[in-house]
């Protein structure tokens, strides 16, 4: 029992120590460490993003989504043809859009900040009519149904990106993404200045997240993942709070989407990979614990710790044979993590608050629910 | 007289929630049982659990000379009992056939033979043998439904509700059929909501409230008591 | 605080009802006219199109054979399907030539036993590109992959169902064992493409502009063999009885006396042999690549999911109308869009009929 209420606290102290220390032991150089420790902070505010995103999806929502590579890729997409310049029609690079400079007001550093804004909202926008899209035809059947169509739209974008060559330049990459303020710093300073901007834009992610669960929206979305009968029963309608609860989801992935594409500066058909871009977000959120956003946050650091550390290893004298093989290695140990962690702690780290408010328990004694004994199968 | 079935102070319920708080209850060879009571007095539930979908949490089970508490179902129906459950009784996408195979499925010799003699007592099945049992109507898959609990000749036959959902006509041909069943020398205990008429046909009853033993009685004479006529037969 | 408004909902919701009502009455029919469309416009027009259809399909079928009943009898959707039969492919490779990669990832190894070492165990047979070796290694793999998929039920699977899990939970855990194994196959075999036989096999040139391998042929016949004998395991036998009536209704099929664990323990068992000889199958007329585990995954549920779930004929059917319209969909689109047809399929179905051509109401 003790043990138990230690094991998270232990956990995240390990997978930081590891963190910070192994990068310091190898390089034994204080800027490259720091330099690294900021790119690894950015990456897990991005992929917090996505875990807080896909907690409304699943953990409040119980919509199942096994496609987030869809949402990550049409938000990256999305926001990087409203940052970037028109494409020149004089080189082979093709892609649409390219409204950075028309988005540019010419005052206050306009061009710093102003499309990047417009950019997170408009892929956050993208992602949402995504979701609308594929949640009429699925979210009234079975839960699984939702998944597989998921499954299969991150195939078919992937696929249309590669092959509708001048939509986003196909599979040769978009490349030469800016990022916001990156005129007034040198490349250095920018990544830290980047590392505050994910951080902000997580922060507003976390904020919005909580403020929704915690309204009377929020608490139906939870009571209904509780029991989808009795919510509906007590004169909720069920689909439309799903689907709501979908494509809250759906926009901050595309948010995610957006802050990412800024981050990393290229972006291609490989980048939005089911194992990188869906797999992963999922791993962390189910060994973080889902329905609950600390939670959530906490995974994407345990996770993406745990799969930059394993790369850290290769600098070690590792058997020739594993040394070849530490990327499917690390693949393998996350397919077997997932696994582990919903056969031995499936509430993850940090598990959800059992029904934070009463509202619930109140609705159920109100509504009569009639034999609780007769309709039930064991 | 001897007992085909007993359950002795059976302690059952789903997760945290306990439903039955010590029931008892016996039938005896050949005899009807009914058991009536309030919607969530647990009368379901005491089939379940006596039939082994439930674990027993306390108590015991016996069927004749076997004790069979926490037996799996598949024991329970090699051991001479069958359950027909109130709803999804029959495999749809299966024939009407392959429905009475499937209640045989323990039964290693004499199907053919078997088959033949529940065709008999169902001769409503026999001339659509190859039809799917999905294209059923209510009343048909409760008859499919009994002649499937009965592929083994059960000493015991546990029935939940079967009239549940049926037009008043379905509903006294498929009491005729209990009888019938009963006649024949199977031991009945049943779930009724029709109370009245169950009573009407049955040897001996229960009333079940609350998870509890209320009463128990010769069947004729619990319908002209006042409380039972009172508060379950809607007088 | 309700992001959308209210009336906005309730006319959405009505909308959808109507749809479905609508969809309920007319779907089956129009969906059997389009099939036949389908296959009547492809077999005449497009010869050669429709019998490389027929032929993925009928590979496809067993592999949805195995998915459906495993959707239906243990409830979940098996998203470690299209890897597992990769890796049964991968088993055959190992059997028959021996070789994994070695130290250096460019470098093989060969662990110095194989079927190929066997005598005459290469020697082509009639007109075929192998010999009997490959049909040992592939007979074998559907025994190792039946005991691997019995033993991964055990570890994974079996204690998740005795918790009582969700079906999404249930999921999860095959991703997570699809990811995992596609992630065996390339520590042991590595990413590069691989082939049971090395050296070129001409095609043959028959009627109707169809130029097909012998090879193919006999992917076909195999593939539509095995179909037959499933077909007969399932309708006649005792044991596939039991299993369809598991995947009409656990419940009552555990309260006809049915042991209902053993029935688990064979669906894995036919689920994996059957995984194993359409992977390998598979592997004849393609290559061998981790990566295309993954994606079977969209070809098998859409074939699944076509037909009803839990129901055998209707995977069969399924799978075949998969191939045909992926083969054929080159004359419209480019091949590239060869995997996004399973998913056109898919959600053209959940839209008209999410029950599927054989799936009875419940």
């Amino acid at each position: 029992m003790q043990l138990n209420r230690l094991a998270t606290p232990l956990v995240l102290l390990v997978v930081a120590g590891l963190v910070i220390g192994l990068p310091a032991e190898r390089s034994r150089d204080f800027d490259g460490t720091i330099n690294f420790l900021a790119i690894f902070a950015t990456t897990v505010a991005i992929y917090a993003i996505f875990t807080l995103a896909l907690n409304v999806q699943w953990g409040y929502t119980g919509v199942f989504n096994f496609g987030v590579a869809a949402f990550f890729l049409v938000g990256a997409y999305t926001a990087a043809i409203f940052v970037k310049p028109p494409a020149d029609p004089e080189s082979s690079v093709r892609y649409i859009g390219g409204f950075g400079e028309a988005l540019s007001p010419p005052f206050l550093g306009g061009d710093q900040w102003v499309p990047f804004l417009v950019a997170i909202f408009a892929a956050a926008i993208a992602s949402g009519i995504l979701a609308v899209l594929l949640a009429v035809p699925t979210l009234r059947l079975r839960e699984d149904y939702l998944a597989i169509t998921t499954i299969g739209v991150a195939e078919l974008l992937r696929r249309i990106v590669i092959q509708e060559d001048g939509l986003v330049n196909g599979s040769r990459s978009l490349i030469g993404i800016p990022k916001p303020f990156s005129g007034y710093f040198d490349a250095d300073t920018n990544r830290f200045v980047y590392l505050g901007i994910a951080i902000v834009v997580l922060a507003i992610v976390f904020l919005l997240v909580e403020r929704a669960i915690r309204s009377p929206w929020g608490r139906v979305l939870r009571a209904l993942k509780e029991d989808e009968t009795a919510t509906a029963a007590s004169g909720k309608n069920v689909y439309a709070f799903k689907m709501q609860g979908f494509v809250l989801g759906a926009m901050l992935m595309g948010v995610g989407g957006a802050v990412f594409a800024f981050s990393r500066g290229s972006i291609g058909p490989t980048t939005f990979d089911h194992f990188f871009a869906t797999f992963l977000i999922w791993a962390m959120l189910m060994v973080g614990g889902s329905g609950n956003n600390w939670g959530a946050i906490s995974g994407a650091f345990v996770v993406w710790g745990l799969w930059t550390i394993t790369l850290q290893l290769n600098g070690y004298d590792l058997p020739n044979v594993m040394q070849n093989r530490i990327f499917f290695i690390r693949d393998f140990l996350v397919g077997a993590l997932i696994v582990t962690v919903l056969l031995l702690r499936p509430r993850g780290l940090i598990p959800e608050e059992r029904r934070v408010s009463l509202w619930l328990d109140r609705r159920m004694r109100r509504s009569a629910r009639g034999d609780p004994v007769a309709g039930n199968t064991p | 007289m001897t007992l085909a079935l007993e359950a002795t102070d059976v302690v059952a319920g789903y997760g945290e929630a306990e439903i039955l708080h010590g029931v008892s209850i016996a039938v005896e060879e050949g005899e009807m049982v009914a058991i009536i009571g309030p919607n969530g007095a647990g009368k379901s539930t005491l089939l379940k659990t006596i039939f082994g979908l439930i674990p027993t949490r306390a108590g015991s089970v016996r069927l004749g000379t076997n004790d069979i508490t926490s037996d799996r179902p598949d024991s329970i129906v090699k051991a001479g009992m069958s359950y027909v459950p109130q709803v999804e009784n029959v495999f749809p996408s299966l024939s009407i056939n392959e429905n009475l195979e499937m209640g045989a499925y323990v039964r290693q010799d004499g199907l053919r033979e078997r088959l033949e003699v529940v065709y008999d007592m169902f001769p409503d099945l026999t001339s659509r043998r190859g039809d799917g049992a999905g294209k059923l109507s209510g009343g048909q898959r409760q008859m499919l439904a009994l002649a499937r609990a009965l592929m083994l000749d059960p000493q015991v036959l546990l029935l939940d509700e079967p009239s549940a959902g049926l037009s008043p006509k379905m509903v006294d041909s498929i009491f005729s059929k209990i009888v019938d069943i009963n006649l024949a020398g199977t031991a009945v205990l049943l779930i009724e909501q029709n109370a009245r008429e169950a009573l009407s046909f049955s040897h001996r009853a229960y009333v079940l409230v609350t998870g509890e033993n209320r009463m128990e009685g010769d069947a004729k004479t619990m319908i002209d008591n006042e409380e039972v006529g009172r508060l379950y037969l809607g007088e | 605080m309700s992001i959308v408004p209210a009336q906005f909902n309730d006319r959405l919701t009505s909308l959808g009802e109507q749809y479905r009502r609508f969809s309920e009455t007319t779907a089956t029919a129009l969906l059997w006219v389009l099939i036949s469309i389908l296959f009547l416009w492809a077999a005449i027009f497009e010869t050669d199109l429709f019998i490389a259809g027929m032929i993925v399909g009928s590979v496809l079928a067993l592999g949805a054979i195995g998915l459906t009943l495993i959707y239906s009898i243990l409830g979940f959707a098996n998203f470690a399907h299209g890897d597992t039969m990769m890796l049964g492919a991968y088993v055959a490779f190992f059997l028959l030539t021996g070789i994994v990669v070695g130290e250096k990832p460019n470098i093989d190894l060969d662990v110095g036993w194989s079927l190929n070492r066997m005598p005459g165990a290469t020697a082509e047979l009639w007109d075929l590109s192998f010999g009997w070796g490959l049909l040992v290694a592939i007979a074998l793999s559907m025994f190792v992959m039946a005991a691997f998929s019995i033993g991964l039920d055990r570890v994974v699977y079996r204690p998740l169902r005795r918790r009582g899990s969700g079906i999404v939970i249930f999921a999860m855990a095959a991703l997570g064992v699809a990811f995992s194994i596609r992630a065996v196959m390339l520590i042991i075999w590595g990413p590069d493409p691989r082939r049971y036989v090395q050296g070129i096999h001409y095609a043959n040139h028959y009627p109707f502009g169809v130029v097909l391998k012998t090879d193919q042929i006999f992917i076909f016949l195999v593939a539509m063999g095995l179909a037959a004998v499933m077909y007969f395991v399932l309708f006649h036998s005792k044991l596939g009885k039991a299993m369809r009536a598991m995947a009409d209704n656990p419940d009552l099929a555990l309260v006809s006396g049915i042991n209902t664990d053993r029935i688990v323990m064979w669906t894995w068992a036919i689920g994996g042999g059957l995984m194993a000889i359409a992977g390998a199958l598979l592997a004849i007329q393609a290559l061998l690549r981790p990566i295309l585990g993954f994606e079977l995954i969209l070809p098998l549920f859409a074939a699944t999911i076509l037909g009803g779930i839990g129901k055998p004929q209707g995977a069969f059917i399924g799978a075949l109308v998969v191939g045909v319209s992926q083969e054929s969909s080159i004359v419209f689109f480019s091949a590239g869009y060869k995997p996004a047809v399973a998913f056109v399929i898919l959600v053209f179905i959940l839209l008209l009929r999410p029950r599927g051509l054989f799936g009875t109401a419940s």
